[in-house]
């Protein structure tokens, strides 16, 4: 007799996450070079990272968006790059995160990498923005910076996935390097059957009392 | 060279050009501004005509004048241009130099002439002048002219001869110049060298000469004139052009366009000072300007600029001006006296800045700068005297004040100057000087003035320091994002309980109100209840307690006890009765205004206020409630009762007490007093006795009182009491429950309806209007809207003030105002709390803030007023007075950020000064943390004052006290980590143990082999099922029991055992290692590149693009980590096979030739040739030899290739194999702990005719029956291809030493002796190329640094040795030192020492060395291999020692080949370790043995060897030799074997580790002195053959699920006989001889099989081996199977096992 093995399966769905979406923005970080080639024509890679008990059923665990530059008057890198994602699951341990590179020309046109950031997708349905900083690996020597920055090689991590994770990250010393927005919208399934409640508590906040603080039935 | 010289000439020539462009560039502008001015120049003139009045007579000749000038200016230029056309055509030969000079004119010229044209418009179109710049140039215009006129003859008729004149001008100039230029040759190189300004000059210098000398010798004076005129002109400019050099500003321009820039010529400027200034002054008189001024002081710094210009020019130059300047100075100075006007001498130009350079140099002739360097002492003594120096001779010099030695320096420098100057000077050199005239103490006499004397305005007080007000205010870190501050102050309204404007009624209904909100939170709270069930829970506790000990025995504490209650039962009943009686009143007291109102709408005929009580009865159950009432009064009574009886009970005891005390106070006065009489009977006298009488008086005290005996409790009236306090305080028994309502139902009288005075005073109220201020910290930020007062005295604002602040909040104050019409009044203040941090905007409940004001109002209507009596009796008594008063309900919360931050100061900086209403209220929060380090003493507290556990009020202490464990209060004094940690986990640790889930969690978390990387783990605890854990724990279990069935023998498992501890331990340190992190493992960085790598890139650059010449790219190299199934690719190339054994006819007769017997000297051809003569015969038979394929299993993935055919077969076929790793755990360590290997098995296909009878039974349908033979196998491990990326090469078919129905077409034997080369070496060789697809990035090596016992001098030098090494020849591997199996490094030639090998071998052939040989090498590759990297994934080698080897029974490579190495040592031969490269190994270790002066390779794992010269030695390359005494590198050219010379005496070839610069310390071995071997028990042997054999049998039925599998018994037992013959001979030339014995045997069948041998180590091995071969698959119906098996021990349980495995069909 075949041995069945039927496992409760939380859902978690993605159903966008527009990179940076309403303003997308990778401040560069001195304001005022904002005129300097830098930071323009990027694009970004994402990926996601999960745990073991995590598996995606639909949607694309990988990949880039297109090239953006910046307006003229904003200044801002715009993706609107929208992304589903459906996971399963059978244990929150490991909740998924998405790992966001952003990567561009430098003044060379070498493709460089302009930052790394991770944040894990929100537990709870509905919308969720979260704005991630952004950093990048910086040259273990002054030399090396200035030949990286002459042969367009700059420093990168051996996998981007290292940024959801806490292991090694001992060894590199960054940069911080902007920001990136997210706009998220969950839809969760079957978490609560499991026992795990995600949704927020009860509205706190009563409404503001009328005039009279006890509750006089005469109060109209 | 040559190259480069026409390189530095080009240079030389294109530096050159840019200066003659730079030149000219700059004499274009010259012109142009030069130009401009003359135009400007007229264009002033002709607009002063226009203007001017007394210039007007001239004006008429000057126009006339000008447009004649004009247009010779115009021809001038054209027939300049001409001219220096006709030169440029004359000097083709001309020097370099001229010729720019030439150029450059000309393109002035022509620009000269554009320039005008340009000019001309711009001056049109600007048409301001100057009164006085025209009337100047009107004069010197008119100065000008004369000469024009008569210098040209006009224009082209004359050209001819102008050219002519024009040349021999230039012939001559040319001359001069050429003198001139010899003159300057010897500077000029170095002034070319020199700054851009110096050639500048230089150049300037060139033009400006040039064409004057040209004209010089024509003499023509006018010509002169107007040259040096516009040189002038142009220098002057020019200068000024430099010093601005940048955009001239507008006034600038301005100045630029309407001055006249005129030259001045160079001569006599004395001279013409003195003519001018009296001129100038007459001619301009009024007219001139402030800019006289400037064109008075101008002339003479001009004058002295043109003064000091030669000087700056070089020497040379100044010769040259010489020469120049006397020559125009002549024809000008006749010039000038012609025509003189006062303007002439006049000039107004702007102030000229002179550099700071010339400054200093004109000044440096003025003034006199002493130099600040040091005067040398000699020169400040007189002659020849000695520099003497007081001090030193004792004598007392003061103290020189200090004098910064730069100044002493000028001093000295410059007193030198003067006369006399020694007499400044001291004996010592040095200046005199008085001693420092600065006292060490003040000199100025102190103030003795007393304070008293000092005016009292001027006397000082001392005031402490006072730190400003405002200096705290201000929070930190505002301004900042962060620092965002925020108060919401709500303002929700407010509401009068009195106000002026209240009629009477509305007084009663405020109090109404009150009342019943009173009521409402009193039943709310319900007080009353909460006693009496406090009451009835005591009274039954003391009833409990006195039951439980039966009214007898009581100890005392509980008797204590239970007094203790008694009393609490009075209290409570007492507080009872006075919250019932408040109840009651309560209640009463609403009845009662709610009649008052009542009357009061009677009286007044209308009705102001909406109020409405109802009265709602609640009916209760009679009996039961009189019930209860009477049981209630029972108790009390009986309590009472007893009260009272304890009472009386104590009274009556102290009445006794008291009594006896009095009774003997009484008898002692009685005694005394008798005392008394007595003693005034005996001494009535005597003073004393009245004292001490009095004492006595004093001893015995007052006199008590005599106590009353105590009244006997009237229990009656106690009964009484409480049933009248019953009924006034409690509802009668029976009596319905009245709950009063209060509710705004009624309706309000319209305004017509109501008198006037009321009328008034709702109009009143309507023109009210009400608005709050909000103030913070005293200052308004801002109010409300102001609303109207409504009807019901309600005024609702609704109105959120957001304050942004920076101060520290201090205070919030809202103040109420009322207006009424235009005036405003100010109500009252509120004072709002500044709420804690923690109160936020959302979460924070408005609070209703009491305030009242004492403002006096009376009005003429129905209002009240505030603060006047007035009274509701009709007669005017019981007079009320009420203050305007309310409430106002606001709420003040920091507020919440956009980010849900709240917007509120840090905790600890707001609450210190801060009363919160909180705070107020809640007794816990007021103590505070601090009051909570005091837990001991609330504790106590909260015993002490018996706190009402019950008591709402009391919770939180409660609480508080609950947590602080109870009994014992005590803080601990120890620090605790993590005190909470109890708190957080979520389950007991026995639960976690207990669950499977979490047991599942926590192995896959530890990387449990069989846990790690599993997938979805259940959620629930139910669906996670013992099966999982199974495995796991069988290999728990199995660590501790052996089982010996599946090793199937003991010794083996032990060392199976011992070798699985090891390997666990390698690896939990390897994991350990594993996790450390070096950046290059995080971050990808490129290396800094090299001085060579750079120059390789750059060369590269400029090589020639060769599209067409294919380049090999680097692969590239994918790290394991983002891989997932089906990514990695296995990709086989199979190219070809030589000497497939061929296909023997099956009744051909013995063959002798096939065991020919070859001598020494035979060479491979005339084998070749007996060989090819067999097969000739061979030929005819059989169509064909062999029909190979290859098959290629890897990870039970089968795929074959097309069949070739013949014996030499070529595929050229590739095939892709995917790859998946166990658990899909792409990482490094799991690929390199893969076993699989890949095994590329050739068959021969065999098509068998079907015979007759079974075509006919098959119905046509086969015809042909396809069987496959196996013929060989390579096994390549996946580690070897993972950690190689990439095999390449030839490699030796393993066949079985029988074939049985084949073969070998070339079968060159050797029998013995060493000198038979086996340059073609029996068996089959396949070529293959293996990699894998994508590369993969091998893991590598553990950095970890080792433990060693080495001497460090020795590791820096392997450590030197091996990166040199690395350098030098980076694909050589050189190897010095190894890690241990106990991870100690450890240096190799520790390893090689003379070890015994076991007699037995030694014994076997006694004459014959090289059989011994061999046979040694045969028992060292019987020892089965196992690749460390697949026992330690991802640890470095380990290299075991030999009776480690030999204990363990396994070991990769290099154990054989020191096992091999140390043999041969103890032979006595000569042998190496070989460190290289072979394939398939890749880095491996050989043994190089020298024998009969001829080197021979071994390879220890399977015991073949080879010869240096063969062509098949899988020895590819050779990085170091190694033996006990050294380590030799191999610095050859080559490094294969057969192009390398051995010889490591010779230091060309090899590099030795030990030189004699670091000789060889004698380091001892790490070897055993002697192995000893156990001998191998034969019975032991037998049955673990017989074993083998019986497993094998079962696995190949197994193997066979729908065929029957018989077994061939005759065969069987005959194959058995004949394995051990294979044993004795190595497996060497016993095929013909045992296929005949076959053949007779076995006559009818057609056989075919092999025997297999392998080196025991596991079953299953066996197993997988004998499933490789695939003879199991013959389909056919009729086959029949034989299996045979011998294991053959060797000493030390190293065993040989044979297994031979045939099938055979019948063939009739």
């Amino acid at each position: 007799m075949e041995w069945e093995h039927k496992l409760h399966i939380l859902h978690l769905k993605v159903i966008s996450i527009p990179l940076c979406s309403p303003e997308a923005l990778l401040v560069p970080r001195k304001p005022r070079h904002r005129q300097f080639p830098e930071y323009d024509d990027l694009y970004c890679k994402y990926c996601f990272v999960y745990g073991h008990d995590w598996a995606p059923t639909s949607g694309l665990e990988e990949g880039i968006s297109q090239i953006t530059c910046k307006s003229r008057e904003s200044h801002k890198l715009i993706w609107n790059f929208p992304l589903d994602i459906t996971f399963k699951s059978t244990n929150p341990f490991g909740w998924p995160q998405i790992v966001v590179s952003v990567y561009g020309p430098d003044v060379f046109a070498n493709d460089v990498v302009r930052g790394y950031g991770a944040t894990h997708i929100p537990f709870t349905p509905g919308k969720h923005t979260r704005t991630i900083p952004m950093f990048v690996p910086e040259s273990t020597t002054r030399l090396q910076k200035l030949t990286s920055w002459l042969m367009g090689r700059r420093p990168e991590f051996t996998d981007p996935k290292v940024v959801a994770q806490g292991e090694g990250r001992e060894v590199t010393r960054v940069r911080s390097q902007g920001f990136v927005t997210l706009q998220f919208n969950i839809v969760t399934k079957d978490l609560k059957k499991l026992g795990y409640d995600t949704t927020p508590g009860s509205s706190e906040a009563p409404p503001i009392t009328g005039l009279s603080g006890t509750d006089q039935p005469y109060t109209l | 060279m040559a190259s480069t010289s026409d390189i530095r000439d080009k240079l030389r020539q294109k530096r050159r050009a840019f200066q003659e462009s730079l030149v000219r560039v700059r004499d274009d502008t010259q012109a142009l501004v030069s130009m401009a001015m003359d135009v400007n120049r007229d264009s002033a003139t002709e607009d002063l005509a226009g203007e001017e009045e007394p210039a007007e007579t001239l004006r008429r000749s000057l126009k006339a004048q000008r447009q004649r000038r004009k247009k010779k200016l115009l021809e001038e230029m054209a027939v300049e241009e001409s001219q220096t056309g006709a030169e440029e055509e004359e000097m083709e030969d001309g020097e370099e130099e001229e010729e720019e000079d030439v150029e450059t004119s000309a393109v002035e010229e022509v620009s000269e002439v554009q320039s005008i044209q340009q000019s001309r418009g711009r001056s049109e179109t600007e048409p301001e002048t100057e009164s006085e710049a025209a009337a100047r140039s009107f004069t010197r215009s008119s100065r000008d002219l004369p000469p024009l006129p008569m210098s040209r003859p006009s224009s082209s008729i004359s050209e001819s001869s102008m050219r002519q004149r024009m040349r021999e001008k230039l012939r001559a100039a040319r001359s001069k110049a050429e003198s001139l230029l010899q003159q300057e040759v010897p500077v000029e190189p170095a002034s070319r060298l020199q700054s851009l300004r110096d050639r500048d000059t230089l150049t300037r210098f060139d033009r400006e000469t040039e064409p004057e000398l040209r004209h010089a010798p024509d003499g023509d004076s006018s010509e002169i004139l107007g040259k040096v005129k516009f040189r002038e002109a142009v220098r002057r400019v020019r200068i000024d052009a430099q010093r601005e050099a940048g955009i001239p500003t507008a006034e600038e321009a301005y100045n630029f366009f309407t001055f006249n820039f005129d030259p001045e010529p160079e001569e006599e400027p004395s001279k013409r000072r003195k003519k001018r200034r009296p001129r100038s002054e007459q001619a301009e008189g009024g007219q001139e300007e402030e800019g006289e001024g400037e064109g008075e002081e101008e002339p003479e710094e001009q004058e002295r600029e043109v003064e000091r210009e030669p000087a700056r020019e070089d020497d040379e130059e100044e010769e040259e001006r010489d020469e120049e300047a006397a020559l125009v100075r002549d024809g000008e100075e006749d010039l000038f006296l012609i025509e003189q006007s006062s303007q002439d001498f006049l000039e107004v130009r702007k102030a000229e800045y002179i550099g700071y350079n010339r400054r200093v140099q004109r000044e440096s002739e003025l003034l006199f700068t002493p130099s600040v360097r040091t005067v040398p002492a000699s020169n400040k003594l007189p002659d020849n005297m000695q520099p003497r120096y007081l001090e030193e001779e004792g004598l007392y010099v003061g103290e020189r004040p200090v004098v910064s030695l730069t100044n002493e320096n000028i001093l000295e420098n410059r007193i030198l100057r003067q006369d006399q100057a020694t007499k400044w000077f001291g004996d010592d050199g040095r200046i005199i000087v008085l001693p420092d005239p600065i006292k060490e103490s003040s000199t100025r006499p102190p103030l003795f003035h007393m304070e008293g004397d000092l005016d009292p305005s001027l006397q000082t007080v001392y005031r402490k320091a006072i730190k400003s007000k405002y200096a705290k205010r201000y929070m930190p870190g505002v301004g900042d994002t962060q620092g965002d501050y925020q108060l919401d102050v709500d303002v929700a309204g407010l509401i009068f309980s009195h106000h002026g404007l209240f009629s009477r009624e509305h007084v009663l209904g405020a109090r109404l109100a009150q009342l019943y909100d009173q009521h409402l939170s009193r039943q709310h709270k319900n007080l009353t209840r909460l006693l009496t069930d406090k009451l009835s829970g005591l009274r039954n506790t003391i009833r409990n307690m006195l039951e439980l000990h039966g009214g007898q025995g009581l100890s005392e504490i509980t008797q204590q006890r239970i007094a203790e209650y008694k009393q609490e039962v009075k209290i409570t009943r007492q507080m009872r009765d006075a919250e019932q009686e408040k109840d009651r009143a309560l209640l009463k007291n609403i009845v009662k205004v709610w009649k008052e109102i009542k009357a009061l709408r009677e009286f007044q005929r209308f009705t102001n206020t909406p109020f409405k009580l109802y009265l709602r009865r609640e009916e209760v159950d009679r009996a039961s409630d009189e019930r209860e009432h009477e049981a209630e009064i029972l108790a009390e009574v009986s309590e009472l009762q007893a009260e009272s009886w304890e009472d009386y009970e104590k009274k009556v005891t102290e009445y006794k007490q008291q009594n006896e005390e009095w009774k003997t106070w009484k008898k002692k006065q009685k005694a005394m007093k008798k005392k008394k009489k007595k003693k005034k009977k005996q001494q009535s006298q005597d003073e004393e006795e009245d004292e001490v009488e009095e004492e006595s008086e004093e001893e015995l005290g007052e006199e008590p009182t005599k106590p009353d005996p105590p009244e006997e409790p009237d229990l009656d009236a106690v009964e009484r009491q409480v049933r009248e306090k019953a009924a006034r305080i409690r509802r009668k028994p029976g009596e319905p429950i009245l709950v009063p309502e209060l509710t705004a139902s009624s309706n309000i009288t319209p305004n017509e309806q109501c008198p006037r005075a009321e009328f008034g005073r709702r109009q009143d109220v309507l023109k009210r209007s009400l608005f709050v201020k909000v103030l913070y910290n005293d200052k308004e930020v801002s109010r409300t809207d102001s609303r109207a007062l409504t009807a019901d005295f309600r005024v609702h604002f609704g109105q959120i003030f957001n304050l942004k602040i920076i101060n520290w909040p201090e205070s919030i104050k809202l103040q109420v105002y009322e207006t009424v019409g235009s005036s405003t009044t100010q109500l009252a203040d509120v004072f709002v709390p500044v709420p804690e941090p923690s109160i936020l905007t959302g979460s924070a409940t408005s609070e209703q803030l009491e305030f009242s004001s004492n403002q006096r109002v009376t009005f003429n209507h129905e209002g009240v007023g505030s603060d006047v009596p007035f009274s509701f009796e009709a007669d005017g008594s019981n007079r009320l007075t009420l203050l305007t008063s309310g409430k106002l309900s606001c709420c003040v919360s920091w507020a919440i950020g956009d980010d849900d931050i709240p917007l509120a100061p840090p905790m600890t900086h707001a609450s210190a000064g801060i009363n919160s209403g909180i705070m107020q209220m809640d007794a816990i929060a007021c103590i505070g943390a601090s009051g909570l380090n005091d837990m001991k003493k609330l504790g106590k507290w909260a015993a002490e004052s018996r706190l009402d556990p019950n008591d709402p009020n009391n919770a939180s202490i409660m609480q508080l006290l609950s947590v602080v464990s109870g009994g014992e209060v005590t803080v601990p004094d120890y620090f605790r980590l993590e005190q909470l940690q109890e708190e957080f986990n979520f389950l007991s640790d026995e639960e976690l143990d207990r669950s499977r889930r979490f047991r599942l969690l926590r192995l896959r978390t530890q990387e449990v082999a069989e846990f790690r990387g599993y997938k979805f783990v259940p959620t629930l605890e139910r669906e996670v099922f013992e099966k999982v854990f199974q495995d796991y724990e069988k290999r728990l279990r199995d660590g501790e029991i052996v089982d010996t069935k599946e090793h199937l023998d003991a010794h083996r498992a032990l060392v199976a055992k011992y070798l699985q501890k090891v390997r666990e331990s390698v690896v939990n340190r390897f994991l350990i290692a594993k996790h450390h992190f070096l950046l290059s493992d995080v971050v990808l960085e490129e290396e800094v590149p090299t001085i060579g790598v750079l120059g390789l890139n750059l060369f590269k650059l400029a090589e020639p693009k060769r599209p067409l010449k294919p380049r090999r790219k680097e692969r590239k190299k994918v790290t394991a980590q983002n891989l997932s199934d089906g990514d990695i690719k296995l990709l086989l190339n199979i190219i070809r096979a030589y000497d497939i054994p061929i296909r023997k006819p099956q009744a051909s007769k013995p063959s002798v030739a096939s065991k020919s017997t070859r001598s020494v000297t035979e060479t491979f051809t005339t084998g070749h040739s007996s060989q090819t003569a067999m097969q000739g015969t061979d030929w005819p038979f059989n169509q064909v030899l062999v029909r190979p394929f290859v098959e290629v299993t890897f990870q039970r993935t089968v795929l074959q290739t097309s069949t070739a055919e013949g014996p030499n077969p070529c595929w050229n076929e590739e095939i892709l194999l995917s790859f998946s790793a166990p658990n899909g755990d792409y990482s490094t360590t799991s690929l390199q702990s893969v076993k699989d290997e890949v095994f590329i098995n050739i068959f021969d296909e065999v098509v068998y005719e079907i015979s007759e009878a079974e075509r006919e039974r098959e119905r046509g349908g086969l015809y042909a029956h396809v069987e496959r033979h196996w013929l060989g196998c390579v096994k390549i491990p996946f580690s070897t291809i993972y950690r190689q990326s990439r095999i390449d090469g030839t490699f030796k078919v393993e066949m079985p030493p029988v074939l049985l129905g084949y073969t070998k077409e070339n079968h060159v034997v050797s029998d013995g002796g060493y000198d038979i080369v086996r340059n073609l070496t029996e068996g089959a060789f396949i070529t293959l190329f293996i990699t894998i697809e994508p590369q993969l990035v091998p893991g590598e090596t553990i950095r970890e640094k080792f433990d060693t016992e080495e001497d460090d001098r020795v590791l820096l030098a392997s450590e030197f040795f091996e990166k040199d090494a690395n350098k030098r020849f980076p694909d050589r591997p050189c190897l010095t030192t190894v890690i241990d199996i106990n991870g100690k490094t450890v240096f190799i030639t520790r390893y090689i020492r003379p070890l015994n090998p076991p007699q037995e071998l030694l014994d076997a052939s006694p004459n014959n060395p090289q059989e011994t040989m061999e046979l040694v090498a045969r028992y060292v590759s019987l020892i089965p291999s196992l690749p460390d990297s697949v026992s330690f994934a991802g640890v470095c080698d380990l290299w075991s020692t030999c009776n480690q080897f030999l204990t363990l029974l396994a070991g990769d490579e290099e154990e054989h080949a020191v096992l091999l190495c140390n043999y041969f040592l103890s032979m006595g031969k000569k042998a190496w370790l070989i460190i290289g490269t072979a394939i398939p190994e890749g880095l491996t270790a050989y043994v190089l043995t020298y024998e009969q002066s001829r080197y021979l390779i071994w390879n220890p794992s399977n015991g073949q060897y080879y010869g240096q010269y063969d062509t098949f030695c899988p020895l590819q390359t050779i990085g170091c030799l190694i033996n006990a005494d050294n380590v030799w590198f191999n610095i050859q050219m080559y490094d294969a074997p057969m192009r390398i010379s051995f010889d490591v005496t010779k230091s060309k070839f090899w590099k030795p580790f030990f030189s004699r610069a670091f000789s060889y310390p004698g380091l001892s071995s790490v070897q055993p002195e002697e192995l000893v071997y156990r001998r191998t028990d034969k019975a032991a042997a037998t049955e673990l053959q017989d074993r083998i054999e019986k497993i094998l049998r079962e696995k190949i039925m197994e193997w066979r699920p729908r065929h029957p599998t018989r077994w061939n018994r005759y065969c069987s037992s005959t194959l058995r006989h004949f394995l051990p013959k294979l044993e004795l001979s190595g497996g060497r030339d016993v095929a013909e001889e045992h296929r005949l014995e076959l053949q007779s045997l076995l006559g009818e069948y057609r056989i075919s099989g092999f025997p297999l041998h392998l080196p025991f180590s596991e079953i299953q091995p066996i197993i997988e081996a004998v499933y490789s071969t695939g003879v199991h698959k013959v389909e056919m119906s009729n086959v029949e199977f034989a299996l045979a098996v011998y294991v053959h021990p060797y000493p030390n349980n190293v065993l040989s096992v044979w297994v031979y495995l045939a099938s055979l069909i019948r063939t009739r």
